[in-house]
């Protein structure tokens, strides 16, 4: 393993912010990980520390094939993370809204140009990413439609399902878009949560990463447990939303990844007053619950709950 | 013609916040009480997507304070948006609170999305069709500007002729993006809804000289539309600048605290400094910001800490 600093940033009165890579096997760039590039992004980054734990364990055993070589930067805005700040501490910019960045330009361009130089070149490209909706989602692997995405790939994490989406505008200066633009093979990993930590779902990842590496001769290693699904490939457009008129106290009444019946009540809202129940969400389908609204409270007009 | 007019103030959206209020987004619609000097033209004056940009708020109350002190020259619809992120405004923050997402990205938003999204969907649907959609801003807390309107290529045609009736300094013609195509404008004038954008001032003040002088252009513009017959101020010839190199930036080479030596909508000769960059600490010199060519200084520092790559003054070449 080789531990480096892949960019430096200085500021007036902090230390400087060091972007720190670490690189695994030699030889021509086959895959690089990136985690948190938002401040909030925790389970992003203990997620990359698994599997750096991970890749140690493997290289030690030379199970990384020889010829290839593994990046994995498990934090990028550290400054936002050590302040407890989502976006860039000054401008409150979004280093995921920069890509494939500006050397010359303003802060977060400069850093989101100064990585990207470095990651670029990669064949595959996996972000584990976060969503702008606050809450906790069953793990997948989601890729925007540009004509470049490779579903066949993506089912070789063997996660539960693959979600592709349209592309929107502001869609295009993400580290995703880009690395697909530049021609790497890109895929955003979505564990459970982001705030907070859920080992079960970030030990799962290491495991569909690893099971996918294999799958394309870059390591030669046995995985035990993870996933193990035939990927359902889904739309965006395929999940059912359920919205909630209602805004209050929200509650949850299902898991994350249950199996729900039509007319299941799914979570409640209540007068955050009196205590009454405002309003009941049930589940409009048969299905699974895909992703979910954690906040205690919910503002009305919010998707609270999807369905597969 | 009439002698009064009729303010209607309306809520435009609603959405129940959780705990005991609503989230409203007001328009006051003024017009002439006599329907038959009513030519029906509508300019719609939108401020405070971002909610750290306050010169809009000055220039809403000016505006309805001039019309109502000469009621009878109203002859359309003025409709005024003050506050399109109230919550922000109301919590000096420049996105939408509790989804730190800015509002300006998010258009055209969706009847069926989250929260943010139906409000953006509800703002377009309110505002698509006016005669006219003038969008005030106020660069953001960091940045003093000039008054000016910043206009996509796309409609360059079409709103550059609006622009020139605005009383602004400055018109800058830029380059199409596609990370733009999510603001309130783009969607608006991809509706055939002439959409002005307008940047004046910084974030967090109110700068009466350049509110009065963006009233005036209002007021000439309505005037321009039919909507006012009143007397009006003669307004500014701006600038136009639609060359893709017609903008030079700065940007800071270091972190530090960036002193201003140059005076805003100056114009400064090759070599002129825009400015220091010191280090409090050691009291060092660590940059001075120099003019590579001569030009009109429209854009400067407000906000003294920079990091690297903080932006510092533009330049536009002469």
């Amino acid at each position: 393993m080789n531990r480096k600093i892949i960019y430096e940033l200085n500021a007036l009165y902090r230390e400087p912010m060091q972007v720190t890579g670490y690189e695994f096997g030699e030889g021509e760039k086959s895959v690089c990980v990136v985690g948190s590039l938002r401040g909030n992004e925790i389970q992003q980054m203990f997620t990359c520390n698994k599997l750096i734990q991970r890749l140690k364990k493997l290289e030690q055993q030379n199970r990384i094939v020889e010829g290839k070589s593994i990046l994995v930067l498990p934090c990028v805005n550290t400054y936002s993370m050590n302040i407890g700040k989502r976006f860039w501490p000054t401008d409150n910019t979004d280093i995921n809204r920069m890509f494939p960045g500006y050397n010359e330009g303003e802060t977060t361009q400069r850093i989101a140009a100064g990585i990207f130089e470095v990651i670029k070149d990669y064949g595959i490209g996996i972000q584990f990413a976060s969503n702008y909706m606050s809450g906790r989602f069953l793990p997948h692997i989601r890729m925007m439609q540009t004509g470049f995405e490779d579903i066949e790939t993506a089912k070789k994490f063997e996660f539960p399902y693959v979600i592709r989406r349209n592309t929107r505008p502001f869609d295009t200066t993400t580290l995703n878009y880009n690395w697909q633009i530049w021609e790497t093979r890109a895929f955003s990993v979505y564990t459970t949560d982001t705030d907070e930590i859920d080992a079960k779902s970030a030990a799962d990842a290491v495991k569909g990463i690893e099971q996918m590496l294999n799958k394309e001769g870059i390591l030669h290693s046995s995985v035990n447990g993870g996933y193990h699904y035939n990927s359902r490939v889904l739309c965006d457009d395929n999940l059912l939303s359920v919205r909630c008129r209602e805004a209050g106290i929200y509650e949850n009444k299902v898991d994350i990844g249950e199996e729900v019946c039509k007319g299941q009540l799914l979570a409640e809202i209540t007068d955050p007053y009196e205590g009454m129940v405002l309003e009941q969400l049930v589940a409009p389908a048969d299905g699974t619950v895909f992703f979910q609204h954690k906040a205690p409270l919910i503002y009305a007009s919010t998707t609270a709950i999807k369905l597969v | 013609m009439s002698q009064e007019i009729i303010s209607q103030i309306s809520d435009v959206c609603q959405v129940k916040l959780p705990i005991g209020e609503s989230l409203k987004i007001k328009r006051n619609r003024l017009l002439p009480a006599d329907s038959a000097s009513n030519t029906n033209k509508r300019i719609c004056i939108v401020t405070g997507i971002h909610g750290d940009e306050l010169e809009g708020q000055y220039v809403c109350y000016e505006l309805i304070r001039r019309i109502r002190e000469n009621p009878e020259a109203l002859t359309g619809i003025v409709d005024v948006y003050p506050a399109m992120n109230p919550m922000g405004i109301d919590s000096v923050t420049r996105g939408i609170p509790g989804f730190d997402l800015d509002m300006n990205r998010i258009f055209p938003g969706s009847k069926d999305g989250a929260m943010t999204e139906y409000v953006a969907y509800k703002i377009i649907e309110e505002l698509s069709g006016a005669d006219l959609v003038v969008d005030i801003h106020a660069s953001n807390i960091y940045l003093t500007e000039i008054p000016q309107i910043r206009i996509n290529e796309l409609n360059e045609d079409t709103l550059v002729p609006l622009a020139r009736h605005m009383n602004v300094d400055f018109v800058w013609v830029h380059a199409s993006s596609t990370v733009l195509e999510s603001t309130l404008a783009y969607s608006l004038n991809s509706r055939a809804t002439p959409t002005l954008v307008v940047e004046a001032g910084v974030g967090m003040r109110i700068t009466k000289g350049y509110c009065e002088q963006l009233v005036d252009g209002l007021m000439n513009t309505m005037k321009e539309l039919g909507i006012w017959q009143g007397e009006v101020k003669p307004v500014r010839e701006p600038l136009v600048e639609n060359r893709t190199d017609g903008v030079v930036f700065f940007n800071a080479p270091k972190a530090g605290i960036f002193v201003p030596a140059a005076k805003h909508w100056t114009r400064l000769e090759k070599g002129d400094r825009v400015g220091n960059i010191v280090n409090p600490l050691t009291g060092d010199i660590l940059a001075e910001i120099v003019t590579p060519e001569k030009g009109i200084l429209f854009t400067i520092r407000e906000y003294p800490i920079v990091d690297e790559g903080s932006l510092v003054g533009r330049l536009l070449r002469i």
